[in-house]
């Protein structure tokens, strides 16, 4: 099948490439670039494991194409911490357990980056809501909302570190 | 305890610390290491051909544009697989199961053919052009309807076999009888009962759906002529038994890897045809080959749970002591009975169903049954079958309290198993190993202001308003389990541990069990780090590689902690008796003069001379002690004496909105009783997971299907998976009774929030109605369902 070249940002790093027309984002990430921490755990874009940044929103890359990504800017898991140092929210998730089997965590983290972004301080119905789109099947939800709420507030100590 | 002590003791991190997982720094950073996530050089895509009919015969398969399309290898179908003997496969429950459709397919969504192809994209593509003819055949779908007369015959290759691999079958449609108890004696205490109750009830068919769906990579060597395989497998040794004994290939050739494992919660026990064939691929390709199922694959042909048609009978006598229990159960298997559990036990452990209750009178009888529907029976986060015997007897005792006019708290423990009565032998012959059921029952009234809960309801019914109060006071029996009652294909359910202390002090721990989330990195260092005074930073936990790990049953039925868990006491305590030895020798005194604390060895009554567990570890592999075999490692294959039965105490308030049938869990206490607590942070985890599966199963999980065998709800827009929205928050609570056999008393806890809970919340909804005289409704209760039960008592007006 023929390919079309692309051109993105991926965790700050610029990418050219070729891929087919019907390429998902999810498979480029995973395939093309060995991001391997982006998951798949449906093809119909509930569960959310799949969740990256694209230009400041939260989306499910199982149901974008890699065309689509043209001229934007993509972050994944493995873009969250910074000059080895982890993001907030990736020290919220490990110090509040909130994760178990450890699939859901990458597209949760992602997403608990982005809601932080659009609200700071979030009560628990709004991480609640906020984080609904994204499923997990072994904490039980409890322990993550206590990890956004983790990351909020040490984001908050240290407005700069977003 | 001074303060040196102190310090030293919580450098361990052992057992009772809410010590922070180890194993998280992978997975925060997108580092984890799935099946779906290995890439090898020269790696191909497989991907399944799939019957859009229940019930048909295979007229023919025309593979022809499928191979002329650029990219793919190869179509096989089971006419290819014939030749190695690979079109059916055994089951763990000693029957068969078609690897490709043989002639029939039997189920929707069944294996027809497998498409091998460069990459996923072509794979599937190919699989669309594969061309299938059908005769469709008439569906059984109803398990009742399958026993009838006459009934259309599914299992043609069963034809005229009168004898099951669990006795006699009675209809061409029938699995097995399986009866436990003493049915005379239940019998007559139903003849002189001065009270009697019978309810009917459906287990539905349930799908345990972990994040990750099942798949694998098989790579083949046939220049070694070894294979190894990654795998979604929550039991990779008894794979690598498998595979030796379906491919003839030597075991010694044979490496199963389980990596990390997306969630397993039973789905991962079975093997599936997905894996067969992605193993033959590569053995006749030479290349590695990956199979990853969809989520609708997922969700409509491996592992689902339950489907059990339960009724269930108490006799009592007038002031509410139960004197004798009745169920008969008829269970869809499905197409073909690949239900896991222990090989000879076809109901697994049901018959724990007289739960907590000292009933004297006990029998039971499952009847298994062949439906067009998807083969499986797995545990979904339960011990094999107890979740449904729990459901029955926790929903049994209600019905029998509202048919006595009796407070459901009182029903309870009226008929609680007293703690003097431990050990206690159940009517079923079970010994349960320790219990206080009264004072966790108590703990929670206090907690939750029972009374005050009853009075606000009896306020609301007076103004019309619908609110529930559930209680569930369930045991659970886990940890299979003793070799001389069970196996997996005649491999005794033990487990096993491996630890070898290294020259510094530090260690590498090995297990035949597989982590899925649980925290087994974590917790299991703990044990060691209280048996041996090695910190827990300093052990490295490793398990699911079949060449490196022990052999061992795996990770199902909350067996890791009652089995492993117990093979690392064992032989922690091992390597403990051969330090001893060394730390003598090199302390020169008699090892009765020395005492163990906390991480050495001292010599009584001198507090100055002492040998630490590291210095020990130096002198094992640097001097030891003449005569002694260098080095400091052992292995313990732990073969346990009995289960374990934990136990818990729920209660569970809703309200319903009469109008909407909304049933909104205002509270949810639990009270989990587990023994001895490794790891309270994981605990308290596993608890809030299990009861959110366990809320997911009573609130809305359901896999239906039409009359034609069309399943009706297979992605997660129709499966109900809660987000953090509908998920009620938990309240966890605990009492400490150690398991007296186990090494160090733990119980196993993981899989008792989803047990205790399901029945909590079809108690809490019955409870809401049960002034209106409803004494039962099936779950799952959606909004939907609730509100037709509402509109049934026209109390919507």
């Amino acid at each position: 099948m023929a390919k079309t070249l692309i051109t993105l940002t991926v965790n700050g790093k610029k990418i050219e490439q070729a891929v087919e027309p019907r390429t998902l984002l999810v498979h480029f990430l995973r395939e093309e670039l060995n991001l391997t921490g982006t998951h798949i755990g449906c093809e119909t874009s509930h569960c959310g494991a799949c969740t990256v940044d694209l230009d400041g929103k939260s989306v499910k890359s199982c149901t974008v194409f890699a065309v689509q990504a043209e001229g934007s800017t993509v972050l994944t898991v493995e873009g969250l911490a910074v000059g080895g140092k982890l993001h907030a929210v990736q020290e919220g998730f490990t110090q509040e357990h909130g994760l178990q089997c450890g699939f859901c965590t990458p597209g949760m983290m992602i997403r608990a980056y982005r809601l932080l972004q659009e609200n700071p301080n979030p009560s628990e119905e709004e991480i609640r809501t906020g984080m609904s789109g994204n499923l997990c099947r072994c904490t039980g939800y409890q322990n993550i909302v206590k990890a956004v709420q983790h990351a909020a507030k040490k984001l908050q100590a240290t407005p700069k570190a977003a | 305890m001074n303060a040196p002590t102190n310090e030293r003791q919580q450098k361990l991190a052992g057992i009772g610390e809410s010590r922070l997982r180890k194993e998280d720094a992978r997975f925060i950073q997108g580092k984890g290491n799935y099946v779906d996530d290995i890439k090898l050089p020269g790696m191909v895509h497989l991907d399944v051909v799939r019957s859009q009919y229940a019930h048909a015969r295979i007229k023919k398969i025309d593979k022809t544009k499928a191979l002329a399309l650029p990219g793919v290898l190869a179509v096989l179908t089971a006419d290819d697989l014939k030749p190695l003997k690979l079109h059916w496969m055994p089951t763990l429950a000693g029957d068969v199961q078609a690897v490709l459709a043989d002639e029939k397919v039997h189920f929707q969504m069944q294996e027809v053919a497998v498409v091998i192809a460069d990459d996923r994209y072509i794979a599937a593509d190919a699989v669309e052009l594969v061309e299938v003819e059908y005769e469709e055949l008439p569906a059984v779908i109803d398990p009742n309807a399958a026993l009838q007369p006459g009934a259309p015959v599914l299992r043609e290759d069963l034809a005229g076999k009168t004898e099951g691999a669990h006795g006699k079958r009675t209809h061409p449609n029938h699995i097995f009888t399986w009866e436990a108890g003493d049915k005379a004696k239940a019998d007559a205490a139903f003849g002189r009962a001065e009270i009697t109750v019978e309810q009917q009830m459906l287990y539905p068919r349930v799908h345990p759906s972990p994040m990750e769906t099942c798949g694998c990579v098989a790579s083949f060597d046939p220049v070694r002529g070894e294979l190894t395989t990654w795998m979604t497998s929550q039991a990779p040794h008894v794979v690598r038994t498998v595979v030796s004994l379906l491919s003839g290939l030597p075991e010694s050739k044979i490496r199963i890897i389980s990596p990390d494992i997306g969630g397993g919660f039973g789905n991962k026990v079975p093997v599936y045809p997905g894996y067969v064939c992605a193993i033959v691929a590569s053995i006749v390709l030479g290349r590695p080959v990956k199979w990853v199922e969809d989520r609708i694959e997922n969700l409509s042909t491996t592992g689902f749970g339950r489907d059990y048609h339960m009724t269930g009978e108490l006799a009592a006598t007038k002031d509410g002591r139960i004197t004798g229990l009745r169920v008969h159960v008829v269970a869809d298997h499905g197409a073909f009975d690949a239900q896991a559990a222990p090989t000879k036990q076809p109901a697994g452990l049901f018959d724990i169903c007289s739960g907590s209750y000292d009933i004297p009178a006990a029998y039971t009888r499952v009847d298994g049954v062949y439906t067009n529907k998807a083969p499986g029976g797995v545990s979904y986060r339960c011990s094999f079958r107890v979740t449904e015997a729990a459901y029955l007897i926790e929903r049994m005792v209600d019905v029998l309290a509202q048919k006595l006019g009796m407070d459901k708290v009182e029903i309870r423990t009226k008929n609680f198993i007293r703690k003097e009565q431990f050990p206690y032998k159940s009517a079923f012959g079970w010994e349960y190993d320790s219990g206080d059921y009264h004072t966790a029952l108590n703990k929670v009234l206090d907690a939750v202001d029972y009374k005050g809960l009853r009075a606000e309801q009896a306020e609301k019914r007076k103004k019309g308003e619908l609110m529930g109060i559930g209680i569930s006071t369930f045991t659970e029996i886990v940890g299979a389990g003793p070799s001389r009652i069970c196996d997996i294909l005649g491999l005794g359910m033990f487990d096993s541990c491996e630890i070898r202390v290294h020259p510094t002090g530090s260690a590498i721990a090995r297990m035949g069990t597989i982590n899925q989330g649980q925290g087994h990195p974590t917790t299991y260092a703990q044990i060691i780090a209280t048996e041996l005074g090695i910190p827990s930073d300093e052990i490295q936990v490793e398990e699911g590689d079949t060449s490196t790990a022990p052999y061992g049953l795996g990770t199902y039925g909350s067996r890791s902690t009652p089995l492993a868990g117990a093979a690392i006491a064992m032989a922690s305590r091992k390597i403990h008796a051969k330090a001893k030895t060394i730390a003598a020798n090199l302390l020169e005194v008699g090892e009765n003069d020395l005492v163990w604390e906390i991480d050495r060895f001292k010599v009584k009554g001198d507090d100055a001379k002492f040998k630490t567990m590291k210095d020990v570890a130096w002198a094992a592999y640097h001097q030891p002690p003449p005569g002694l075999e260098p080095g400091l490692e052992a292995v313990h294959y732990y073969d346990p004496p009995n289960y374990t039965y934990p136990f818990g105490a729920y209660v569970c308030v809703v309200d319903i909105d009469k109008f909407t049938g909304e049933a909104k869990v205002r509270r949810f206490y639990a009270l989990d009783d587990c023994g001895t607590r490794i790891n309270p942070m994981i605990i308290e985890g596993q608890i809030h997971g299990g009861l959110t599966e366990g809320y997911a199963v009573a609130m809305g999980q359901q896999l239906v299907f039409d009359r034609e065998g069309n399943i009706q709800g297979n992605t997660f827009m129709d499966y109900f998976v809660p987000t953090a929205v509908e998920t009620p928050k938990w309240e966890t609570d605990f009492t400490v009774t150690p398991s007296p056999h186990h090494p160090i008393g733990a119980k196993g806890v993981a899989e008792s929030p989803h047990v205790g809970s399901v029945p909590c919340f079809t108690n809490a909804i019955v409870d809401a109605f049960a002034h209106l005289g409803v004494t039962h409704v099936d779950m799952p209760h959606n909004a939907y369902r609730v509100w037709k039960t509402i509109e049934e008592l026209h109390v919507n007006k």
